[in-house]
C-alpha cells in the first residue's frame, strides 16, 4: 500500500523502494540525494516509521503501508501541521530535501510530540539540507509540536 | 502600505509540500518517452595518457544502445586552438579522477552501471600534480605545448617601504581549503532531437548561458536550442550554465536520434562537479601597537583543478576585495592559478570573496593578539569611516555605502560582548576542560559584480487583470517567484495570487542572465520593478481617456488595483478594463536593467565556540550577525538567505574540506566522507537588523545570497583560536577539526 493505495508490481530483486516509488509508482517527490543513506531526501515513512527508502528494497514492504511527501496531507487537502509549519517558518527553500525532512519531522513529532530544540536538531541529523542552514526547519518542527495534530 | 519590507510566506511553498518540486530527473513528459539513460565512464586515475579505449564487450551488455567516445564527436565544431581547452570527452588524456571518457547509452538505468564497466580503457600513467608547490615548479605539465602550469598570475611584490612605521609585522601561510558546493540535487539533465530543434532541460542557475553553451557545442543557432531549467535544487554557484557532462547528453540526443536522459550519482556529484575555493593565502600585516593597521600584503596561490574554467579568475575577485573593511595605508598582492590533476574549481557561494574576507579577518586577529588589543577594537579603529564614502580602495574597488563600525557595533551589543569576554576569563581563571571561544569578521563584499551584464524582465497585464511576469533571473531555492510578484504587487496593486513568474524556458525568455554573484534583486528585481512603473505609465494614459479625464488627475489605488480620479472611486476603472483596452496582447513593457556600477554589501559576525581542550571538539553554540544589504523587500526571503550561509560559511571552518591523496585519488567522494554539516552542529542564528540603502538601484537594494557565507566562515574561524589562545595558540588551519585543535593546543605546550 502506497498513500492508501493499493499498488502491486514485479519488479527486480535490487529495486530499492526509492526507485520503486519514483518510476513504478511514478511518485516523485521521494528524491536520491545520494548513494550512501546520508542525505535522508528519500525518507518515507513505513508503517508510520521514517526510512531511508534507498537503504530499503521495494521487495521489503511488501505488506506494509508506505507513506510519501503526496499521501501526507488530509483526504481534503488539509495540510498537515508539519505541512503548515514548514511553509509559516520558510523551512524549505530549493525544496528537494524537503519531503524527506518533512516527513522525518513527521516521524520524530510522533515518537517525541513535544521536543527540545536540542532533541530536534538530533531527531533530523539524518537529515540534510544545503539551503537554510537548517534554523527555520528546526523552528518549524518545533511550531508544528504546539499544534493540534 | 506598500507590501515591500513585509513578511510575506513563499508561493512556491504549497506546491513543493504537498506534490514535492518538479526537478530535471522527476519530468515524466511525453517527449522524453522512449529516452535511453545515460552512464558516464570516468577515469579512475589523477593523470594518465589514454591508449586505446575498446567498447566491444560493453556493446554486447544487454539493453546497451550506444557507446559513445571522444573519436565520435566528429560532427561538432572544432574545440580551441588553446591547448588547455577541455575536451567534452577526453580524448589522448584525463586530468582528474572523474573526467568523463566515454557515454554508455542503454535503454535501462541499472544496465547502464553495469555496461560503463565493460568499457576497458588502457591508461598509461602519468606523474599526478596534486599540490600546489608541485604545480608551480612545473616538473610535470598537465598541458603539452604550455611551459607552465600557471594559467593567471597578476599583481605586484609589496613596494619597499610599505612595512615602514610598524612597530609590529606579521607573516603567515594558511590554506582556503577545497570544499563541495553539495547542493541535494545532484547535476541532471534530459535532451531530445526533434524537427531540426534541441530541446534541453538541466539542473542550471542559468537558462539562457546554458542554451548558449549547448549551441557552441554542437554547432547549432542559438534559436535551434531550447533550454529548460526545470525545479533546480540547490546550486550555489557550482551550477553557473552547463558543463561538459550535460553538453555531451545534449549532444548524444541529437547523434542517436532518441531522447537521453541523466543524473548523476553523489559519488559522481563529488568527484565531477565543480569544487570552491582552494586558495593558499601568505598574510603580512602590520602595525603600530596602538592598534593602527598600516600595511596588508597578500599573495594567493589558486588551485584551478585540472582545467581553467572559472578558477582562474576566482583570485581577481579575492585580490579586488583583500583591504575589507578597513582603510590601510598599503594593501597589495599578487595572486598565481596553477592546474592540478584534481576536480576543477569554479563558483562557490561567495566565489573568490570569502576567501578574501578570511585572509584578512585572521591576519587582523593574529595582529589584535600580537599587539594585546581586544579584536573589537583594533576592527574599529581601521575601519573606513562613514563619511569617506564612496571609498576607492587601493586595489580599485569603489565601496557605495558602508557603516562597519556601526554593523561591529550593533554586533557586539546583540552578543553582550563584555559578558561574553566576562565569561571567557572565568572559565580560562578556572582551568577546565571546555573553553569560551569569541571570533569576530568583519566583511564587506561585491554583489552583481557583473553589473553590466543587466537583466532582462518583461510584465504583461492581460484582459483578466492578471500579470505575468517574463524574467531573465532563474532561481534555485531564493524565492524569486515571491519576491518578483511582490514588486509587481507593490506598483499596480494586482493581487499576488493574480501574478505569475515564468523563468529558465528560453522560448518563453530568450534573453536573460541568471542567478549567480547575490545579483537577482538588484537587478532582475529592479528591470520587474522598472517594468511594473512603465506599464503604470502606460495604463494612467489609456485610463485618462476611457475616463476622460487628465492624466495628472488620475491616481492609482493600489490596495484595490484601481484607476480612478483622484478621490473618486466612482471612477474606478479595474485592471481587466484598462488592459482590455489595449488590444489583444494587454499592456507589456520590456526591461534591460543596467546599473552604472555593482553594490558592496557589508556586516559583522560574532561566533562563540567551546572547545573541549581534552578532545580538541568545537562546539559552535552561538552565532550573531548584521547583514546589511540595503533595503529589504521580504524579510523572510532575506533570513533565510542569511541563515543558509552562515551554515555553508561555519561548515568550511569546522568540518568541510575535499582531500585527496599525493597520486591525486579523492578520498571524500561519498557523503559517508565528505562532512556536509547537519542539524546538530549548529546552533540557531541571531539575525540583527540593518539597512543602509544603496543609491545604485531605485530600490536601494544590495545582494544577500552570499553574505552569510563571506562572515560566517572567520568568525567560526577566529572563535576556535580565541578559545585556545590563551594555551599559546595562534593559528589553526580550517578546517579546524578535533584532530588539529587538539594537535595544536599539544604544540603550543611543547609536548607534541
Amino acid at each position: 500500500m502506497v498513500n492508501g493505495a493499493p499498488i502491486a508490481a514485479d519488479v527486480e530483486d535490487r529495486t530499492l523502494l526509492a526507485a520503486f516509488l519514483r518510476e513504478t509508482a511514478a511518485l516523485t517527490a521521494t528524491n536520491i540525494g545520494c548513494d550512501t543513506t546520508s542525505c535522508g531526501a528519500c525518507t518515507v515513512l513505513l508503517d508510520g516509521e521514517s526510512v531511508k527508502s534507498c537503504t530499503v528494497l521495494a521487495a521489503q514492504a511488501d505488506g506494509q503501508q508506505v507513506t510519501t511527501l503526496e499521501g501526507l496531507a488530509g483526504p481534503g487537502g488539509e495540510l498537515h501541521p508539519v505541512q503548515r509549519a514548514f511553509r509559516a517558518e520558510h523551512g524549505l527553500q530549493c525544496g528537494f530535501c524537503t519531503p524527506g525532512m518533512v516527513l522525518a519531522s513527521v516521524s520524530l513529532l510522533q515518537e517525541n510530540p513535544h521536543p527540545t530544540e536540542a532533541e530536534v536538531r538530533a531527531g533530523l541529523e539524518g537529515n540534510l539540507c544545503r539551503c537554510t542552514g537548517y534554523h527555520n526547519i528546526v523552528r518549524a518542527v518545533l511550531a508544528a509540536a504546539q499544534e493540534p495534530a | 502600505m506598500s507590501i515591500l519590507g513585509t513578511r510575506v510566506v513563499r508561493t512556491e511553498d504549497p506546491r513543493l509540500l504537498t506534490a514535492g518540486g518538479s526537478y530535471t530527473d522527476d519530468l515524466r513528459l511525453p517527449e522524453l518517452d522512449g529516452a535511453v539513460r545515460a552512464t558516464f565512464v570516468r577515469s579512475p586515475v589523477a593523470h594518465a595518457r589514454i591508449t586505446g579505449i575498446d567498447a566491444g564487450a560493453a556493446l554486447a551488455s544487454p539493453g546497451v544502445v550506444a557507446v559513445l567516445t571522444a573519436a565520435d564527436l566528429d560532427d561538432i565544431p572544432p574545440g580551441s586552438d588553446d591547448p588547455t581547452a577541455e575536451p567534452l570527452l577526453a580524448t589522448d588524456r584525463v586530468r582528474y579522477v572523474g573526467e568523463s571518457v566515454a557515454l554508455v547509452l542503454t535503454e535501462h538505468g541499472s544496465q547502464g552501471e553495469d555496461a560503463a564497466e565493460l568499457v576497458s580503457v588502457d591508461y598509461e600513467p602519468l606523474p599526478a600534480v596534486v599540490s600546489l608547490d608541485d604545480a608551480l615548479a612545473g616538473h610535470t605539465l598537465l598541458f603539452p605545448g604550455t611551459e607552465t602550469n600557471v594559467v593567471n598570475s597578476g599583481g605586484d611584490p609589496a613596494p619597499a617601504g610599505a612595512f615602514r612605521g610598524c612597530d609590529v609585522v606579521i607573516e603567515r601561510t594558511f590554506p582556503n581549503q577545497r570544499v563541495a558546493p553539495v547542493p541535494l540535487e545532484v547535476r541532471a539533465a534530459a535532451a531530445r532531437w526533434a524537427e531540426g530543434r534541441l530541446t534541453v532541460w538541466a539542473s542550471t542557475q542559468n537558462a539562457q548561458l546554458a542554451r548558449d553553451a549547448v549551441a557552441g557545442a554542437v554547432g547549432l543557432e542559438p534559436g535551434a536550442v531550447r533550454v529548460i531549467a526545470p525545479d533546480v535544487g540547490g546550486g550555489f554557484g557550482a551550477k553557473i550554465a552547463v558543463e561538459r557532462d550535460t553538453l555531451v547528453i545534449a549532444w548524444a540526443a541529437r547523434r542517436v536520434g532518441r531522447p537521453v536522459r541523466w543524473v548523476e550519482t553523489r559519488n559522481e556529484n563529488l568527484l565531477c562537479m565543480v569544487h570552491g575555493r582552494a586558495q593558499r593565502h601568505a598574510i603580512t600585516i602590520g602595525g603600530t601597537r596602538d592598534g593602527r593597521i598600516l600595511a596588508y600584503h597578500l599573495d594567493i596561490v589558486q588551485d584551478c583543478g585540472g582545467y581553467p574554467r572559472f578558477g582562474p579568475f576566482l583570485p581577481t575577485l579575492t585580490k579586488l576585495m583583500a583591504s575589507g573593511v578597513y582603510d590601510l595605508p598599503y594593501c597589495g598582492g599578487t595572486f598565481q592559478a596553477v592546474v592540478t590533476n584534481t576536480t576543477p574549481i569554479a563558483a562557490y557561494r561567495g566565489a573568490g570573496r570569502p576567501e578574501a574576507t578570511a585572509a584578512i579577518e585572521r591576519a587582523v586577529d593574529l595582529f589584535a593578539t600580537e599587539i594585546g588589543m581586544d579584536p573589537a577594537e583594533v576592527r574599529r579603529r581601521n575601519v573606513v569611516p562613514p563619511e569617506a564614502f564612496p571609498y576607492t580602495t587601493a586595489n580599485g574597488a569603489t565601496y557605495d555605502t558602508g557603516e562597519y563600525a556601526a554593523a561591529l557595533d550593533k554586533v557586539l551589543a546583540g552578543a553582550r560582548y563584555a559578558e561574553l569576554r566576562a565569561e571567557q576569563a572565568r572559565r580560562r581563571e578556572e582551568g577546565g576542560p571546555v573553553q569560551l571561544g569569541i571570533g569576530l569578521a568583519s566583511y564587506v563584499e561585491i554583489t552583481a559584480g557583473d553589473y553590466s551584464g543587466g537583466e532582462t524582465s518583461r510584465v504583461v497585464v492581460d484582459a483578466t487583470g492578471a500579470a505575468t511576469v517574463y524574467t531573465g533571473s532563474s532561481p534555485h531555492g531564493q524565492g524569486h517567484q515571491t519576491a518578483f510578484a511582490m514588486l509587481v504587487a507593490d506598483q499596480l496593486g494586482i493581487p499576488m495570487d493574480q501574478i505569475t513568474v515564468i523563468h529558465g524556458d528560453t522560448d518563453q525568455v530568450p534573453h536573460g542572465v541568471g542567478t549567480y554573484g547575490s545579483r537577482s534583486l538588484q537587478l532582475g528585481g529592479s528591470a520587474v520593478h522598472q517594468a511594473a512603473l512603465q506599464i503604470k505609465d502606460q495604463a494612467r494614459e489609456l485610463a485618462a481617456a476611457m475616463i476622460e479625464a487628465s492624466e495628472t488627475d488620475l491616481e492609482l489605488d493600489t490596495t484595490r488595483g484601481i484607476w480612478q480620479v483622484r478621490g473618486d472611486p466612482d471612477t474606478g476603472l479595474s485592471w481587466a478594463a484598462v488592459a482590455g483596452q489595449a488590444g489583444p496582447g494587454g499592456l507589456a513593457a520590456e526591461v534591460d536593467f543596467r546599473p552604472d556600477s555593482p553594490t558592496f554589501p557589508f556586516g559583522a559576525h560574532l561566533a562563540v565556540v567551546e572547545v573541549d581542550t581534552q578532545t580538541g571538539r568545537a562546539t559552535h553554540i552561538r552565532h550573531v550577525t548584521v547583514d546589511d544589504a540595503g533595503k529589504i523587500l521580504n524579510p523572510v526571503l532575506a533570513e533565510g538567505q542569511r541563515h543558509g550561509g552562515i551554515a555553508q560559511g561555519a561548515a568550511q571552518a569546522l568540518l568541510e574540506e575535499v582531500r585527496y591523496d599525493p597520486d591525486g585519488n579523492p578520498l571524500t567522494s561519498t557523503l559517508a566522507d565528505y562532512a556536509a554539516i547537519t542539524a546538530t552542529e549548529l546552533p540557531s542564528f541571531e539575525l540583527i537588523v540593518m539597512e543602509t540603502p544603496t543609491s545604485v538601484n531605485a530600490l536601494g537594494v544590495k545582494g544577500i545570497g552570499e553574505a552569510g557565507t563571506i562572515g560566517a566562515t572567520p568568525a567560526v574561524h577566529n572563535a576556535v583560536i580565541d578559545a585556545v589562545a590563551h594555551l599559546g595558540v595562534r593559528h589553526i588551519d580550517m578546517p579546524a577539526t578535533p584532530q588539529r585543535v587538539w594537535a595544536a593546543i599539544n604544540e603550543a605546550k611543547g609536548s607534541v
